[in-house]
């Protein structure tokens, strides 16, 4: 119940925040535009996500792989 | 009045010299005397400058180091070493150009090797003889083309990875469309791959008889067939197909001038054969055999990035996921890293990753099995366990370049610990240079 409550909780906060959203001009996105700030993976960061996909049973929904290649060992 | 005129000759002489050398071009590059101080500068002229022409935009290059321990192998059927070391090197060269339309072309090639050792590979064979170590090749390409003005892009890439005992094609395609205000951005794509399995069984379960096209023949675990009449040779072993197609999904929206979060969510399903041959499984009797699993599976990850620029120089970069399929495994997965810019060419970034997940139904540990189930697997990847993995990452970018060289814009370094509650430790380095 706890669990369910968090989650709708969450998906409410979201929604708020996606329909809150101002219109931003071009230079009102220099903080947005930062490498930091990227939506995504660093590419870094891709021995990882390709190691942890084969330890784990989860993959997915991370912009990365969701087949391909052994895992074997 | 001689010198008057003499005069007027020369003033007139001089103006008709000075008008012509500003109407003609100039050609004293040839006429000069071979002995000068003056030397010419060949610059290319700006005229010849052509924005459209193909070029290297930018080269990557990502290098790991990787090292685990534990004690829950899936090839000595849930107990034995899962000591693996391995060495990831990829190299992409990134081409772009536009197009008659003025549209952006990228073209990525990439080449990817990895060489690794692993302890339990040595025990396919049951007396621990087989080659404990492997190397994986993996080109891929990746066009993509980019309408600024209507703010879309679409693209096609293709994949291929090769093992001894795997081999795997993928090609996808991908579509994206920024919204009116370019303050969001939906993206999907489509892949699919398609894998080859190479049936090679643990050396005490090698099928007596492997039927194939060419006849009936005994494989073993090198590769070495021996034909109905005794007489041995090198020869293929047989392999059986796994497909897996997915669609993944993304909208990424700007909420403000400090922070923007992207949905992420992604249906994949698997078919054919979906475990490996030479992971054993004991049974309560204390009988061994391989694992068996359905062949089919249905993946449904959905997630959410979320990123907000704290004050001046932090940033708080946020992952969650859920993931559930159809083998009965459920699980979360919590990211949080925490980049903090010393300079603004120069940050570093904490990170906490934490996981968990729930066990699939076909998973028992060692001697546990019942031989009454109908499939079952000692793969640790398919307990439920929790993990935690942490560490820190440095990104150096300054405008001259990394020490000085103008050519290495970016480099980052990433040390992560990673542990499991099934015992499972590892430990991977990282560094990722990028050339412009």
């Amino acid at each position: 119940m706890i669990k369910r409550l968090v989650s709708v909780t969450a998906c409410i906060f979201l929604m708020l925040l996606a329909t809150s959203c101002v219109h931003l001009k071009e230079y009102q996105k220099s903080r947005l535009n930062d490498s930091e700030m990227a939506l995504g993976n660093r590419k870094v960061e891709k021995n990882e996500l390709n190691f942890e996909s084969y330890r784990e049973a989860a993959s997915g929904a991370n912009a990365g792989k969701t087949g391909g290649g052994c895992g074997c060992n | 009045m001689r010198k008057v005129y003499l005069s007027i000759v020369g003033f007139s002489l001089l103006c008709r010299l000075n008008s012509y050398a500003q109407t003609k071009q100039d050609t004293s590059l040839h006429t000069r005397p071979a002995v000068s101080l003056y030397t010419p500068v060949n610059t290319p002229d700006t005229a010849t400058y052509n924005p459209r022409r193909l070029h290297i935009d930018e080269i990557d290059f990502v290098s790991s180091y990787y090292h685990q321990n534990g004690d829950h192998s899936a090839v000595t059927g849930g107990i034995g070493t899962e000591r693996v070391t391995d060495i990831s090197n990829g190299i992409t060269l990134n081409f772009v150009w536009l197009n008659k339309m003025m549209n952006k072309n990228t073209l990525s090639v990439g080449l990817g090797f990895d060489y690794h050792t692993a302890a339990s590979q040595a025990y396919v064979s049951a007396t621990g003889a087989s080659s404990p170590s492997g190397t994986r090749i993996y080109p891929s390409l990746d066009w993509t083309a980019e309408n600024a003005k209507k703010g879309n892009s679409f693209g096609l890439g293709a994949y291929a990875s090769s093992e001894y005992n795997y081999n795997s094609l993928g090609a996808d395609f991908h579509f994206s469309q920024k919204t009116a205000d370019r303050n969001g951005e939906f993206t999907a794509k489509l892949q699919g791959y398609f894998d080859e399995v190479k049936l090679i069984y643990p050396s005490e379960l090698i099928p007596n008889t492997t039927s194939s096209a060419d006849g009936t023949v005994v494989t073993s675990a090198s590769g070495t067939v021996i034909s109905g009449s005794g007489s041995s040779h090198k020869a293929s072993i047989p392999s059986s197909p796994r497909t897996t197609l997915s669609a993944s999904f993304s909208y990424s929206q700007m909420i403000n001038s400090r922070l923007q979060i992207m949905f992420l969510g992604d249906v994949v399903t698997q078919h054919g054969y979906l475990g490996l041959p030479f992971h054993r499984v004991y049974f309560t009797n204390g009988k061994d055999t391989v694992e068996h699993l359905p062949s089919s599976r249905f993946k449904l990850p959905v997630g959410f990035r979320l990123n907000y620029f704290l004050g001046d120089n932090i940033i708080i970069r946020s992952y969650y996921r859920y993931y559930a399929d159809s083998w009965g495994v459920r699980s979360n997965t919590i990211g949080l890293e925490v980049p903090y810019k010393i300079t603004p060419f120069f940050s570093i970034s904490p990170f906490y990753r934490f996981y968990n997940q729930s066990a699939a139904r076909y998973f028992a540990p060692y001697e546990a099995h019942s031989p009454t189930d109908e499939y079952y697997t000692s793969n640790y990847e398919y307990s439920k366990f929790n993990a935690n993995f942490f560490g820190v990452g440095f990104r150096i970018a300054p405008p001259n370049g990394v020490f000085g060289w103008q050519g290495l814009h970016e480099m980052e370094i990433r040390y992560g610990h990673y542990s499991q509650t099934t015992d499972l430790v590892s430990d991977v380095v990282s560094l990722s240079l990028g050339f412009k």
